[in-house]
This record gives C-alpha cells, structure tokens and sequence, in this order.
C-alpha cells in the first residue's frame, strides 16, 4: 500500500506507477481551449502517461490543438456521444495493451493534480474500477451545480446503490481508473448516450470491484455540458429503463474472458 | 359508449406491444433510445382502453358521437406516425453517417497506399 501522503492531491504520480503501461482517456467535443491544459496538466502529474484524445466530431480545432501538444489523437468522423467516444479510448486502451487507464474529460472539470487519490485503491489492487466521487466526502460539498441535477444524480445513486449492494454516491462520475480487467470489460461493452450509470451496473454484474474516492471537481473550462436541463428528464426515463431492463440481461462479455 | 369486449381487447393488443418493446430491449435487438416512444404509446393506448369513462369524454372533445372507440384508433395512428416521422430523422442522419465514413474510408485508403513503399 502507498504511503498516504504521497497520494495527496498535487503530489506526483506514485512510484507503483513506473512499470505499467498507462494511458489517459480524454473524450472532447469543441473543447480548443480546455484540451491543451488538460494534457500539460496530466503530463506533470505523470510524464509516463500516453494521453490519448478521442474527438467526437469537433467542429473547432479540438483534434489540432492536441496533435500540436503531442497527444495521440483519435477523431471520430461524426459524433457518437460521450458512451461511443469514451469506449473508442478504451478499444485503443485494449487493443494496444495498457495495464491502466484514466479517464479524464476534455472540458477541464477533472483535475488531473488528484489522479494520485483515484489511483490509490486500484493501484493497491483493492478495485478494478476506481471512481472520483464528488459526494463520497463526509457532509461533502465538492460540486456546485442546479437543484434538478444533484436531485437526479441523488435517484440514480440511490437506485444503483440498491441494485449493486454497495452505497454508490456519484454514479455519473466519468473521472476514473482502470485496471487492465476494467478496460477489458469497456472494450467489449459500454453503453450509449449517458454511460456511467448503466456502466457502473453492468461493473458490479460483471463481478468487478468498484470503489469510490472523494474528489473536488472544477467548473467547466469550456464548451458545453451535454445534458441540458429538458434533456435530462429524457436521460433520467431512458437510463432507469436500460437499468431495469439490464437485471433481465445476460452479460455480454464471459466471465472467464476479464480473468 | 366503448362496448366492454373493445377496452378488453384493446388492452390485452397494447400490453402485449409494451412486453414485447421490453423484450426486444433486453435481447439488445432495439436500444432503449428507440423504444422510448414505442413504450409511450403502448402505455397510452393501455389508459386509453381501460380508462373507458376518460375515452368517451375525449370522444364528446373531439365531437365523436356514435362509436367514443374511433379515438382510440385516431389515437394509435397518431403515434404510429409520430414513430414514423422520427425514423424517418433517424434514417436520414444514418445515411449521413454513412456517407462520411465511406468517404473517410476512401481517403484513408489513398493515404495507406501512398505510404506504402512501392513494390516492383
């Protein structure tokens, strides 16, 4: 187990990291001025990690700024939606054999400088699945956001906390650390529009451990959230549905096949 | 008013559309973003034939007199071309879709070939 304080948000990436091959996911949609942070920022908490971008069918200079910052960049021909773009990382993750990966969105609200907490309990081999959680700290008030928001995400973590059998605080989280089973598992499945959710179900039906870790996250750097207030009614119906439907599914991928 | 025998067979045909959406959900044959409005209309056709009081008020509504059951019928066609229209936008930016990947695809091809070193 690492020590604590080197898992301090801000410290370097730990020492356990070296012999691994790792990538960061970073999924963008028109996000110029966010991207080229994002990847400085995640080269000085690890200068290891290869920084890979997936762009969903930008319509500014998303794929060119990071080009020019050296990342390895994956442009979608059209877009897919943050499910179909974020599972491209993860095929390139698999086919190209990382043994960790991170996901961290292009529109600067994950802060890379706390990628030491995510990393800890999987690193420690405790979880195949580590999640940042904005509401996992006790009385933790680690996210500004509207009313409908924080109500929907509290349904959704109530309901999957439920169905899981462990408390889920924040199952919308896309900032994340995966063992070499985790990227596995996405590679083959992930699902579409509105992801996290259905994917931290279909983590714990797979027998996957998953834990949470409290994390701070900033306010959008730019572009835009891809739930709109209207929208969110329409995820909300169209999540609960595929979850409940989902209890009724066989697993895609065998089980024998994450080993 | 609805004679007994319509709500009931209404029902038992809306119901069975609803389990049979759901099924084809699980068996990963439609995703749940297209079978939202499937699910809506069988579930309003469903209020619509057991809630036979609400049918024949909406029938007085809309100046049915005689047989209130034509609502229903109005009303299922209503949304069957509601889920026409939006296949209809769903085809349309496939076929989008399709064209720009085929033309990637064609560039791409061109590119591999000039990279590879020539051979003979």
């Amino acid at each position: 187990m690492p020590d604590t304080a080197e898992l301090a948000a801000g410290a370097p990436a730990p020492a356990a990291l070296a012999e691994l091959r790792r990538v960061a996911i970073v999924p963008a949609l028109n996000e110029e001025h966010t991207v080229p942070r994002v990847i400085d920022e995640l080269r000085a908490f690890d200068p290891g990690l290869d920084v890979v971008v997936v762009d969903d069918g930008s319509s500014d200079r998303t794929a060119e700024v990071a080009a020019a910052k050296d990342a390895i960049v994956l442009r979608l021909p059209y877009n897919l939606g943050i499910g179909g773009s974020v599972q491209t990382g993860f095929r390139f993750a698999y086919e190209h054999g990382y043994d960790l990966a991170v996901r961290v969105d292009g529109d600067g609200q994950h802060d890379p400088s706390q990628l030491g907490l995510i990393l800890a309990p999987v690193l420690a081999g405790d979880a195949d699945i580590a999640v940042g959680s904005r509401f996992a700290a006790e009385g933790g008030d680690g996210y500004r956001s509207s009313r409908s928001r924080r109500i929907g995400i509290r349904i959704l973590a109530s309901v999957v906390s439920g169905i899981v059998g462990q408390r889920v605080t924040d199952p919308t989280s896309g900032f994340q650390a995966l063992n070499r089973r985790g990227i596995a598992l996405f590679a083959r499945d992930y699902p579409h529009d509105y992801p996290e959710v259905e994917a931290t179900v279909m983590v714990f039906r797979h027998r996957l451990r998953m834990e949470e870790v409290p994390v701070a996250m900033r306010e959008r750097g730019g572009g835009r959230s891809s739930i709109t207030a209207l929208r969110s009614i329409y995820y909300m119906i169209k999540v609960l549905l595929a979850i409940f439907v989902g209890l009724f599914r066989r697993n895609v991928v065998p089980q024998e096949e994450l080993q | 008013m609805t004679p007994l025998a319509v709500s009931i067979a209404g029902a038992i045909a809306s119901i069975a559309l609803v389990l049979v959406v759901l099924e084809l959900i699980r068996s990963r044959r439609l995703r749940e973003r297209y079978a939202l409005l499937w699910l809506l209309t069988g579930l309003v056709l469903t209020a619509l034939s057991l809630w036979r009081g609400g049918l024949n008020t909406m029938a007085r509504w809309v100046g049915v007199q005689t047989y209130p059951p034509a609502v229903l019928f109005a009303v299922g066609i209503l949304f069957v071309i509601a889920v026409l229209l939006h296949y209809s936008t769903v085809i349309s930016r496939l076929s989008d879709q399709n064209v720009m990947l085929a033309q990637r695809l064609a560039l791409l091809e061109s590119e591999l070939r000039e990279a590879e070193p020539r051979s003979s």
